[in-house]
């Protein structure tokens, strides 16, 4: 099952060799790393999504919580969370095919961020489900190269919250 | 032995009353301040201002012959003394030396702070000479490891170093310092606050936890305390000998937990697992509760981790969460320290007779004792061992190598208090005993410190006994010699049909290596020698002694649960049971 977990971390060298080379020590399996700031410069956030079963996620959290740089750990399986990814993507969009190429754009609410005589470069963002489906929907057009950042995530408010 | 080069690169100032220090003079104080009286290492290039600074300090230094040694010695240091020990190392080959040391003392939870000089800031990336990336090659061997760039930050990290090796579950933390913070002067402040924000320590268990063990205790009948490394660690011996008593549980220990029970008592199932005893496992595998402390659940101890104790209901208690539930699943966790748990656990279990499970365990104890062929006209290792336990009381400090040699001194000799057991367990380091003997003798210097080793694992770090000449520790070395890797043997006998493939290789005459270097030598090949020269062994009070016994070459360490069986499918019973 995949888990997005979430790491507060010390904003400092060698937390993310640490973390990358702790999950590689113990044969974890990562699906994606991203790592950024967060609004206090002393601290970034990791989110991680990995796959394993909930034996081996227990494991990963503990694990995680020990690296003495990492400040706290949540894991998000289970939980409303806002899930987001960030492709960029070059497509074949020769002048013939554009007309049928950017209402796809559209309807995934793609942004088309440049344009050549032979290439398109579209930006999109959502869930990962989303970013694969208007990756296999490009393909039949032809596609130059793929950029994406990984899942990045937040809980959402309980609604029960007053 | 100190270095007698003051013209170092360092020109660190003298000591004065100016709170403005140079780097080297900061480490030298904020060792000072921790405590450290004694500390192990090697000099080399980038750490020259820092030993020009140690040149005057009241630190007693302790020069290995290899870095790697002096890891081990400061290893040794910590685990007969309880203290943090303190190892220093140069750049680049020195730090790379201090690895195996450092993922001994990592896998063993021993606390240690290793200091490693580094090239100079600017310079580091550019494959400089005696350039290695120390903190990316020992983060997967050490607790916590960073560089420190700025002088103002040394004081406080160096501190922070010695809480995190010695909280918690404790381990191994190397600083590394670039020779240029060495020399760097900053303004010092005799209070700096940690920063350590994702570090906590959980002393107190949980009291709902506590009181479901202590439940779970009265209501067993047929109980197994399991014992660890981590009650020995923690200080807890006291409170889990009072605990056992109060409950009446039988109890088996790790290798490293040897010394946590005293072996003399009825209720001890002596050591557990792969050559643990027949009674242990046989009592792990029947038992209904199973009460483990300070313990990992390493697959040495488990066997087939699928049918481990598949009767009992499993309580854990550990100061470190990631060891729970992570190769058996634990049923009634207590994390946190367990002198403290165990003190809490004390005021709620009740005494039970649980005679028919007592009697049970008497009777495979009676059936199955560890044994040997006691008439047997050759040198038995067994033999010796028993005859050093003989001769000291089982009072001594016991280091080993790994391997046969290993399994046999935890067998043989009978320990009675923590800290008496000095083994590498969890990475099974050969070459360990020697050093870590020394660094032993170094913390208890009044007590006798005893190397049962190998010859193979001796021959891996014997140079360390020229150390040993040099600082006057009359340790003494027992060599169980018998020409091969011995456990590497048992196996290729038992496993790949007696082909003995680059097990075994020429050995020196250790008698003489030991004379050359300084200390006592002495060889004995004939059963009848064996008591007259462990009784010279033990008489020399200034000089190291080692005594080569040439034993059979062939023994066997029995009994033994095969790779991937379940403890009760143990090999060797019927021999055991023929000599009982």
């Amino acid at each position: 099952m995949k888990h997005i977990i979430s790491a507060l971390v010390e904003n400092k060298s060698g937390v993310l060799a640490h973390v990358a080379g702790m999950f590689a020590a113990r044969a974890f399996n990562i699906d994606s790393l991203v790592v950024g700031r967060t609004e206090d410069p002393k601290l970034s956030r990791m989110t991680i999504v990995v796959i394993g079963d909930d034996r081996v996620l227990e494991q990963v959290r503990k694990q995680l919580a020990k690296v003495v740089p990492v400040v706290k750990v949540q894991d998000f399986v289970g939980k409303p969370v806002v899930a987001r990814d960030l492709m960029l993507i070059s497509i074949s969009a020769p002048p013939e095919k554009r007309p049928e190429i950017l209402p796809l754009i559209e309807m995934f609410k793609g942004k088309v961020v440049d344009i050549g005589p032979k290439f398109v470069m579209v930006e999109v963002s959502g869930p990962e489900a989303k970013i694969e489906a208007f990756i296999n929907i490009c393909k039949p057009y032809g596609i130059k190269s793929v950029a994406r950042t990984g899942t990045i995530a937040m809980p959402r408010q309980a609604q029960t919250d007053s | 032995m100190k270095s007698r080069s003051r013209s170092s690169a360092g020109s660190a100032e003298s000591p004065k009353k100016s709170s403005v220090k140079a780097g080297a003079q900061i480490i030298v104080d904020t060792l000072l301040e921790q405590g450290v009286d004694t500390m192990f290492g090697y000099p080399g290039g980038v750490v020259l201002p820092f030993f020009d600074r140690l040149y005057d300090a009241p630190i007693k230094f302790v020069i290995p012959r290899h870095e790697q040694g002096g890891c081990h010695m400061a290893d040794g240091y910590a685990r007969a003394s309880g203290k943090v020990g303190v190892v220093v190392a140069t750049s680049g080959p020195g730090a790379c030396n201090l690895t195996t040391g450092l993922a001994t003392a990592m896998m063993d939870s021993v606390p240690i702070v290793a200091l490693t000089g580094q090239v100079r800031t600017e310079l580091i990336g550019n494959d400089a000479f005696q350039e290695a990336d120390t903190t990316g090659i020992t983060r997967p061997v050490t607790k916590y490891n960073c560089i420190v760039k700025d002088v103002n930050d040394l004081a406080r990290i160096i501190r922070e170093a010695f809480y995190i090796a010695s909280t918690g579950r404790s381990g191994p933390v190397l600083i590394d310092i670039p020779l240029d913070v060495q020399v760097a002067r900053c303004e010092t402040a005799s209070s700096v606050k940690m920063e350590l924000p994702g570090y906590r320590v959980r002393p107190e268990g949980h009291a709902k936890q506590i009181s479901a063990a202590a439940a779970a205790i009265n209501a067993s009948e047929r109980p197994v305390l399991y014992v660890g490394g981590g009650v020995i660690s923690a200080n807890a011996t006291d409170e889990l000998r009072a605990m056992a008593e109060k409950a009446h549980l039988p109890v088996t220990t790790t290798l490293l937990g040897l010394g946590s029970y005293d072996q003399s008592k009825p209720e001890s199932l002596d050591m557990l697992g792969m050559h643990g005893s027949a009674y242990a496992n046989y009592a792990v595998q029947e038992c209904d509760l199973l009460i483990a402390v300070g313990a990992r659940f390493d697959d040495r101890v488990t066997g087939k981790l699928k049918d481990f104790a598949p009767n009992a209901k499993i309580v854990h208690i550990d100061v470190d969460p990631s060891s729970i539930s992570k190769n058996v699943k634990v049923d009634i966790p207590v994390v946190g320290d367990a002198k403290h748990i165990l003190a809490e656990l004390i005021n709620e279990v009740e005494y039970r007779e649980r005679e028919k499970w007592f009697k049970k365990i008497a009777e495979w104890k009676k059936k199955f004792p560890f044994s040997y062929d006691r008439n047997a006209s050759t040198v038995k290792p067994q033999y010796v061992v028993d005859e050093v336990c003989r001769q000291t009381d089982g009072k001594a400090i016991i280091t080993t190598g790994v391997g046969q040699n290993q399994m046999w001194a935890a067998q043989f000799y009978r320990f009675s208090r923590p800290r008496q057991l000095i083994s590498s367990g969890g990475l099974g380091t050969m070459g360990y005993g020697l050093p870590a003997a020394i660094g032993a003798q170094v913390a208890r210097p009044d007590e006798t410190v005893i190397d049962i080793d190998g010859d193979h694992s001796f021959n891996m770090t014997m140079t360390e006994l020229r150390t040993a000449v040099e600082n006057e520790l009359p340790i003494k070395v027992c060599i169980l010699n018998n020409g091969y890797m011995g456990m590497v043997r048992q196996w290729q006998e038992l496993f790949y049909n007696k082909r003995y493939s680059k097990s075994y290789l020429s050995n020196p005459d250790y008698a003489n290596v030991a004379e050359a270097l300084g200390a006592v030598g002495i060889t004995v090949d004939k059963k009848a020698d064996v008591s007259g020269a462990v009784k010279k062994m033990l008489s020399e009070k200034n000089r190291p002694c080692v005594v080569d016994f040439k034993v059979e070459r062939e023994e066997n360490v029995w009994p033994m649960v095969p790779a991937g069986k379940s403890l009760n499918e143990m090999d060797g019973l019927d021999i055991l049971e023929s000599l009982a």
